[in-house]
């Protein structure tokens, strides 16, 4: 065997892939072949780091370098510099926003210094197509813990004790639900894996797969030990073709290993896994729609009673939980409940993938444990707004969330305290939006969102999410009338409570939400014709104001139309006929000379 | 079983486990208004007409699935339940196409009741109307998705209880629709044209191909000899159309009407039910003597011989070579009867009133012109013949009696109850008894075969050999017996299939409804029909007995096989 003196992490996540790691990973191994490296140094594609705005990323062990935004054209120069003469290649290394010097350290980046990572804990440190590094970071430790040591009402005693709730969004009890399976009796039990992840922005669950499939294996397997099941499928949609074989990998080897089939841990217990492709369909993240999915019909979901743990997959006993949920159990079973109980706050326990989007400098996936602030995960991991814009918004929960404004930024993060501020949890969506947003503008967004992807099968989503988005593009194009807005909250009123799934009734929030903190936005809309954050392009009017102008002619020049005119030095003017409103004369102009 | 103790609207009630709410409140006389529901079909929820409050719940339950629990306080009518029904339908309507007033279904619409039941008054939304193609590729089913409001009731009968799947819900969300596979025309699909869509929609976007205007202007047409026959199951059902009870036998004012509406001969379907008594009944004994192919499946049904073809092609040869009455009838009329009136049949425009739209198809099929002509030319449904009489201003519940003209009206009760499920093996069954035995029949009614079960069997004696016998209505119960024979499980020599549940009296064609105690008060009118007729079987009718002695000569002869019996085509689902 080889003695491997450096291990270099590339990521090689979808983020990542996109961005190009594999060529980057084909260039150093290239590189590291002709310096006569690639015995003693290894490269480990790994899953998503969570820092995508950063990535290609390559870390170096045992440095702990942490290299961003790497091109095939860098490795050379990492090879020879870092690998070679062990200098610290500086140029690669990742710059705080406003910071001065380049951070050399993983664990000294703002971005990861107030992270947690518990279900991302193998994320971005192993190879996901090896079982071997799974195991060897405690991998199957807790399966073989459950199924030698452990009763089934052991295992979920300890669940229990960890306080772990659903992180799909619905925020129930994970011990309780398994209790509920375990306590149907039915010979023929299912344990489903919820991967449908729909919202947008959101791709925990994507990563997790990618990163460390075998852990939501292990967590289906326990699971299976635990209510009585022997057969479970992950229901992960056709959108996430790396996870997807990532995830068939790793069943096969987990198969080859004995870890999954008859007789598991030379015990009674035998549990096999399935993967069922989902379409896209928003709606099917939906429990009932997608256990309907996984029986081959229409992604519809159906009323509830009764639940899924009392009659789910083709009528029988079926527990689903989702990727990230999953994630955590096989640590809680390993280290015990009390353990994972220890992080997060009275109710919320543990901690919490957020996808962080929007305008904010650091994108990507973070963990956090429960009852970090806002603030905390927008300003001290996020690194903030770009461009030194003021904070608006933040939009948590998914479509179907809530918009908090400036004022909440101190808010907890957890399921209670987002609830009692009007947002949600969700599954961790996390939007940030600066003062150049149209609160509007985004409630016809999500409202677009939702209703494109209402399933059609009751009458107050399928229609009255149409309606409603009628009437926001009706305001955002200048048309909105008196008692529109009366409209919106009434409709508002009847999806959310007379709807038939949770897809319905959290349909309005984005609309009631934005009312509750930003209502004034709505009356500038329809009262004034106004749309005071400039996006509604059918209520601006571009013109140039004298006094601040200096004639640099730059506008003049960033006019795709020809719209403006004037001589240098001098004030310019926008023809308003010819203008489009487009922004670019906005955009262009250095002395805020431009109003709309 | 230990029941379940509830309150709802503070009245006290108490019901086994499994209830609905809405059941529960029907029990106790609370009225709670429903859209998808139907009793008979698989339960969705999805209109969301029928929520109620429930204490301790923040949304609102859908009444008839939320199945009841103990101590469970339950109101029907508080603001938030008044609110949420009304905004549903002024939901519905804001993208109808509101041509009420010339809606084929203005009056009997499901739609307008709730909007007048619930009290909306204005038009708050306007959505984007729809403006998709109506799909008229179909003799018998017209489809107006425009009109459509997606409560799935029909694609629910067509799947569940019709086994048949040949419309669904594409597409999502507002866009969603109900549509064949690939959009094709109906006719292009495995649609058998049976109507039980129509019977449950509650708008018109789902009708019968209208035919009227066609007879009309035959009626119209001082060179046509214009004929009709009418079916039995007719008789049974056309009073309700004009505020009768269901169930009254209203045959001899049926006669009048048609005779009032200009028809120049008003001859009976049942005529021709008797012919096919002799032809199937001689089919089958050769099938007994010849080892088969058996068992021998009835061909009355249009709705099942298509449902055949597309489904079960492989068991074509048991299906009866025999034409179905309506095409019997069809054939006669332009040859024998023309005939023997010395009438040219080129002027002969043949009428049929059938409580079936499947019938329309069958009658347009290539094979069906022995005669030389299109053996029948029109074919409207129950339902359509109470509109042409509304419309002539006959008023039809004060009309007297009339008597069909012979010969071709001249039956047998054996033939009336071809109306019903059983009917056509109980007719069968009387003939086949005494002509194999020789000996008379002490008693007629053959108890064993009627019923409404879905599927039935029963053993009959015949020439000293057991003969097993089943009879399914209904193409999901016709599926599931089907397979049971494929299978190997079951035995049987002679099968009767209707294609729609409770055979005729619950065509696609009737007065609206799918309630099965109107089901089964017209079937009780055809047995009293049955009762009162002098002659009860099919092979005593006089002139039954004519047209073979003088026309056709043998019963299953050379003559009577080219004009009375067809073939059949495999056909594809899709």
């Amino acid at each position: 065997m080889d003695l491997i003196r450096s291990h270099i992490l590339v990521c090689a996540g979808t983020g990542c892939a996109s961005s190009g790691c594999k060529k980057v990973s084909n260039a150093m191994l290239e590189s590291m072949q002709k310096h006569g490296l690639d015995k003693e140094v290894k490269i480990i594609e790994t899953g998503c780091f969570g820092f995508c705005m950063m990535g290609p990323i390559v870390m170096i062990y045992p440095e702990g370098a942490f290299y961003c935004q790497v091109t095939p054209e860098d490795a050379e120069e990492l090879v020879t510099e870092h690998l070679l003469k062990g200098r610290i290649v500086e140029r690669l290394l990742f710059k705080e926003s406003g910071g001065q010097r380049p951070v050399a350290l993983f664990n000294d980046i703002g971005f990861y210094q107030k992270q947690n990572r518990v279900a991302l804990r193998n994320c971005g440190a192993i190879d996901a197509e090896c079982i071997e590094e799974y195991i060897a970071h405690d991998g199957y430790q807790a399966l073989a813990k459950a199924v030698t040591q452990m009763t089934p009402a052991e295992a979920i005693d300890e669940l229990k004790k960890s306080g772990l709730r659903g992180r799909g969004g619905g925020g129930f009890p994970t011990g309780r639900k398994w209790e509920f399976a375990a306590a149907t009796k039915d010979e023929v039990k299912y344990v489903v894996c919820n991967a449908d992840e729909g919202d947008p922005g959101a791709f925990m669950d994507r990563s997790i797969l990618e990163g460390d499939p075998h852990s939501i294996i292990e967590a289906m397997a326990l699971a299976g030990y635990a209510i009585g099941a022997r057969q479970g499928y992950v229901y992960v949609r056709a959108e996430y073709p790396i996870a997807v074989e990532r995830l068939s990998i790793a069943i096969k080897a987990a198969r080859e290993m004995g870890i999954l089939g008859n007789n598991i841990f030379g015990s009674d217990f035998g549990f096999d896994l399935g993967i069922r492709l989902g379409a896209g369909a928003f709606v099917c993240g939906e429990e009932t729609a997608l256990i309907s999915s996984i029986e081959g019909r229409r992604g519809t979901p159906r009323p509830r009673p009764p639940y899924p743990a009392v009659k789910g997959l083709w009528n029988k006993p079926t527990l689903i939980n989702n990727v990230e949920t999953f994630a955590n159990i096989p640590q809680i079973i390993l280290k015990g409940g009390e353990w994972f109980a220890s992080m997060g706050t009275e109710k919320s326990k543990g901690t919490k993938v957020f996808a962080l989007a929007g305008n904010i400098n650091n994108t990507g996936l973070v963990e956090v444990p429960m009852g970090t602030t806002l603030r905390e995960i927008v300003y001290d991991i996020g690194g903030g707004i770009p461009g030194g814009k003021a904070f608006k918004a933040c939009q948590t929960g998914g479509p179907s969330g809530g918009c908090l404004p400036a004022e909440y930024l101190d808010t907890h993060v957890d399921y209670d305290s987002l609830l009692a501020v009007g947002s949600m949890m969700g599954s961790g969506g996390l939007i940030v939006m600066d003062e150049n947003t149209c609160m509007v503008d985004v409630a016809r967004f999500f409202l677009e969102f939702t209703q494109d992807e209402s399933c059609g099968k009751c009458i107050p989503c399928r229609e009255g999410t149409k309606r409603m988005l009628e009437i926001l593009e009706r305001i955002t194009n200048g048309e909105g009338r008196e008692g529109d807005i009366e409209l919106l909250e009434e409709l508002s009123e009847t999806i959310s409570r007379a709807s038939l799934c949770g897809l319905g009734q959290t349909a309005p929030n984005p609309v009631l939400a934005t009312l509750r903190f930003f209502r004034h936005e709505y009356e500038a809309h329809i009262n004034e014709k106004r749309c005071p954050a400039g996006v509604c392009q059918a209520l601006l009017s571009y013109s140039i104001i004298e006094d601040k102008c200096k004639g640099c002619t730059l506008c003049k020049k960033a006019c795709p139309v020809d719209a403006i005119s004037g001589d240098v030095r001098k004030p310019h003017v926008i023809d308003i006929e010819k203008c489009i409103k487009c922004g670019a004369c906005v955009a262009k102009c250095p002395f805020k000379a431009i109003s709309r | 079983m230990e029941r379940i103790k509830l309150t709802i609207d503070g009245i006290p009630v108490e019901v086994d486990p499994g209830t609905t709410i809405l059941e529960a409140a029907k029990r106790i006389g609370i009225h709670v208004p429903t859209l998808c529901y139907h009793p008979e079909l698989r339960l969705e929820g999805a209109c969301r007409i029928c929520v109620v409050e429930v204490e301790g719940m923040k949304n609102l339950a859908a009444s008839c699935v939320y199945p009841v629990s103990n101590g469970m306080v339950v109101k029907t009518n508080t603001d938030a339940v008044r609110k949420a029904r009304k905004t549903v339908v002024e939901l519905l309507i804001a993208n109808h196409p509101m041509d009420c007033l010339v809606c084929r279904r203005h009056g009997e619409c499901e739609l307008q009741d709730l909007s007048r039941q619930l009290g909306v008054r204005q038009i708050r939304f306007h959505g984007e109307k729809r403006d998709i193609p109506i799909d008229e590729s179909s003799h018998s089913v017209i489809r107006d998705p425009n009109k459509c409001i997606l409560c799935g009731r029909c694609v629910r009968i067509c799947e569940q209880t019709q086994a048949v799947s040949a419309i669904g819900v594409a597409n999502r969300g507002a866009s969603s629709i109900v549509t064949t596979p690939f959009n094709h025309g109906l006719a292009d699909g495995p649609c058998v044209g049976c109507g039980q869509c129509i019977n449950v929609c509650p708008v018109a976007a789902l009708a019968e191909k209208d035919d009227t205007e066609r007879v009309w202007d035959a009626l119209n047409d001082k060179k046509a000899h214009v004929i009709v026959q009418v079916a039995p199951a007719v008789r049974a059902a056309l009073g309700e159309e004009f505020g009768m009870r269901p169930g009254a036998l209203v045959t001899g004012k049926l006669v009048t009407a048609l005779r009032k509406l200009g028809f120049d001969r008003v001859f009976d379907t049942q005529f021709a039910a008797d012919v096919t008594i002799m032809e199937e009944g001689h089919e089958f004994l050769a099938r007994l003597q010849n080892n088969g192919p058996l068992p021998m499946i009835t061909s009355c049904s249009p709705g099942w011989v298509k449902y055949c073809e597309h489904f079960f092609p492989d068991m074509l040869p048991h299906v009866s070579s025999c034409k179905s009455p309506q095409q019997m009838f069809g054939v006669l009329a332009k040859t024998y009867y023309a005939e023997k009136s010395e009438i040219n049949p080129a002027s002969i425009f043949s009428v049929s009133v059938m409580p079936c739209t499947a019938k329309k198809t069958e009658a347009a099929r290539d094979e069906m012109n022995t005669s030389g002509y299109q053996d029948v030319d029109a074919v409207i449904t129950t339902r359509e013949l109470a509109n042409m009489i509304r419309e002539a201003g006959i008023d039809f519940a004060n009309l007297q009696d009339g008597e069909f003209d012979l010969p071709m009206g001249m039956s047998t009760g054996a033939s009336t109850i071809f109306g019903v499920t059983g009917g056509v093996m109980e007719a069968a069954l009387r003939s086949l008894s005494e002509l194999v035995d020789g000996k008379e029949l002490a008693h007629v009614e053959f108890e064993q075969v009627r019923g409404f079960a879905g599927i039935r069997e029963a053993s009959v004696e015949l020439a000293g050999k057991k003969v097993r016998v089943a009879i399914a209505n209904g193409l999901g119960q016709a599926k599931k017996l089907l397979d049971q024979i494929k299978a190997g499980n079951d035995e049987y020599h002679f099968i009767e299939i209707m294609g729609c549940p409770g055979g005729c009296i619950g065509g696609g064609g009737q007065p609206l409804s799918t309630d099965p105690e109107i089901r089964m008060k017209r079937a009780a009118a055809l047995y009293r029909q049955d009762m009162l007729k002098r002659v009860r079987k099919s092979h005593d009718n006089p002139a039954v007995k004519e047209l073979y002695k003088n026309y056709l000569g043998e019963p299953n002869g050379e003559k009577a096989h080219h004009l009375l019996h067809t073939h059949y085509t495999q056909r594809s689902k899709y």
